[in-house]
């Protein structure tokens, strides 16, 4: 058996039966990781003594009676949460020798579970990316095809999950970088409400879009990360009071008979790629079979989802990221004449050119003369766009959409036009504008043999029936189940750089 | 009229960042097409829409005034590029 293939709900159970201790458990990842990396560099830091360690404390604590359901569970976690003691560099040289002095909420609500971080994975910059190309720490490969990229900006999270280089991942969500790529590598990520989980200690990208969530093989796997990584945080004033449901009962509980899934027209336009097309409508047949009722929607305000958040996202990001000064912590540039040399080689030796681009536009849309006729502008529609998604919700319980209109493209293929890299999200970015949760679930193969995702919106908060829609779907289809073949011996035919 | 050289030297300027000559050409010709994107949003009225600043309409919590963490700067000192005796040191701003 090898045990890095099995899900989250398959290990926990071998835990508690203790067929196998989280020690055994994190040196099977630990050796798989090493085996791999090389190849895919999912991973900025990998943490062997601290995971090794952290799985002693919890046999210890499995023995005690003392373990919740993620005790000795090897987790990666998207290098953008704050790990005390724990190099955390969001994909940035600015952090490359950040050690943060204490844990993001996430982190500490994991580690309390008893999960173990097996290390920090790759991303884009700052977040900022759809490819996970950004990254100053090199770029992460697809597990399904080495020469093309596993999405992002959480992509070094979703490669890891999809090779078995941990059990489960965390990422992070500002346009689409938890579902972007876990649509294209063939996992299951969800996007939760905004505010239901605390973002304390996760490095600001833009603050009124960011949210966590959880990477994961399957939805019934996602929803025991959501268990314990969702609830109201006093560090976080934005993070929701509302009770946090029994996930992992609730997911059992769905009913889709009589149930209305809508599709919205706009996302079926020119530009999809047919086999994505074609596993959307295969998806649809088996929710029908399933009781549900496909019903035909419009969202009419979802083309300028991309103006709206290209203005609003890199507005705020021009503000979050003023504090890397030089000052106080991060890279800071050698020998500064004054303040302004201070300030100006640090964050021009720190920053990479995307996150540049976007602080300049970030600058520019805010600046004098031009905030009204573009800030103001994008905050207006955003609420346009919210508020298409408040009518559809009147007369359907879930959207269905696809997640990414193309299977993963090649690496280096949208890096020269920044316009067509941001079109990767067009069929993300409109829920984090109205704030609303969204996973991705796999639902088809392309002829390539790549895997094709499918998007499900819930309403504000209703992550429990949206994690159950999906299970459903999970209990008639195995496409979830399917992993890159042969991952090991074709590896060893390639040559990196 | 498209953002010129100027404006993105500019918009450098007041973001700090040193930007090269060659990058700027780069910038201002890939800034103009995002900015040309943007402008699809003059197409829509939105004269009598209120601004959403925030994704759920919800009020902002408030807390007693209390002390919670007690004095950590050793600690936060700790990641600092340049600490002397519980500062951060910076170089001279009054010549």
């Amino acid at each position: 058996m090898d045990i890095c293939a099995l899900t989250l709900t398959q290990t926990m159970h071998l835990l508690q039966k203790k067929e196998v201790s989280a020690v055994e458990l994190t040196q099977s990842y630990l050796n798989r990781i090493a085996n791999l990396e090389p190849h895919i560099h999912a991973f900025i830091t990998v943490d062997s003594q601290g995971a090794l360690q952290a799985a002693q404390l919890a046999d210890t604590r499995r023995t005690q009676g003392d373990a919740t359901p993620l005790t000795g569970i090897p987790l990666a976690h998207k290098d953008i949460f704050c790990t005390q003691g724990l190099t955390t560099t969001c994909g940035s040289k600015m952090l490359a020798q950040f050690v943060p002095p204490y844990d993001a909420t996430v982190t500490r609500r994991l580690r309390e579970a008893g999960a173990i971080i097996l290390g920090k994975s790759n991303m884009d910059e700052f977040a900022m990316g759809s490819s996970t190309e950004t990254s100053h720490f090199g770029i992460t490969r697809n597990p399904w095809d080495l020469n093309r990229i596993p999405g992002g900006s959480s992509g070094g999270s979703a490669a890891a999950v999809a090779a078995g280089m941990c059990v489960a991942a965390t990422g992070t969500d500002t346009g689409g970088s938890i579902r972007q790529p876990a649509s294209l590598t063939g996992i299951t990520g969800l996007k939760p409400t905004y505010g239901r989980i605390s973002r304390f200690g996760m490095i600001a990208f833009a603050s009124s879009l960011d949210q966590a969530g959880p990477m994961a093989k399957s939805a019934e796997d996602a929803a025991l990360l959501l268990q314990v990584m969702a609830g109201s945080d006093p560090l976080d004033a934005t993070s929701l009071p509302n009770p946090v449901p029994d996930y992992a009962r609730s997911l059992q509980q769905t009913q889709l008979q009589g149930r209305k899934l809508g599709l919205p027209k706009e996302y079926f336009g020119d530009g999809l790629q047919p086999e994505v097309r074609t596993a959307i409508e295969q998806a649809c047949a088996i929710y029908k079979k399933l009781g549900a009722e496909i019903v035909s929607i419009s969202l009419p305000h979802t083309s300028y989802a991309i103006p709206t958040y290209y203005i609003i996202a890199p507005a705020e990001a021009s503000s979050n990221l003023a504090r890397y000064d030089g000052v106080r912590f991060g890279h800071r540039c050698v020998n500064p004449q004054d303040l302004h040399d201070l300030y100006f080689r640090t964050r021009s030796e720190g920053f990479g050119s995307e996150v540049k681009r976007r602080i300049m536009l970030g600058t520019y849309v805010l600046s004098s003369g031009y905030y009204e006729a573009y800030y103001r502008k994008a905050q207006k529609v955003r609420r346009l766009i919210a508020d298409d998604f408040q009518q559809a919700f009147t007369q359907v319980d879930w959207i269905l959409t696809p997640t990414s209109p193309n299977t993963a493209f090649r690496l280096g293929e949208k890096t020269q036009d920044p316009v067509q890299m941001y079109y990767s999200d067009i069929f993300t970015i409109n829920v984090n504008l109205a704030g609303l949760p969204a996973l991705s679930l796999p639902c088809g193969m392309d002829k390539e043999q790549l895997p094709i995702g499918l998007q499900l919106i819930g309403r504000p908060l209703d992550e429990a029936n949206l994690l159950g829609a999906a299970h459903l779907f999970q209990q008639e289809t195995d496409w979830h189940q399917l992993r890159p073949k042969n991952l090991d011996s074709r590896t060893e035919m390639i040559n990196l750089p | 009229m498209p953002i010129q050289v100027q404006n993105v030297e500019h918009v450098a300027k007041l973001a700090r960042l040193e930007i090269t000559p060659e990058e700027i050409h780069l910038y201002t010709e890939q800034l103009a097409k995002i900015l040309e994107l943007m402008d699809q949003l003059n197409q829509l009225p939105t004269d009598s829409i209120l601004p959403m600043a925030h994704a759920l309409d919800v009020e902002l919590p408030l807390r007693t005034d209390t002390v919670t963490h007690t004095n950590q700067r050793d600690l936060l000192l700790t990641g600092a590029p340049d600490p002397e005796s519980g500062h951060f040191r910076v170089p001279k701003i009054i010549q």
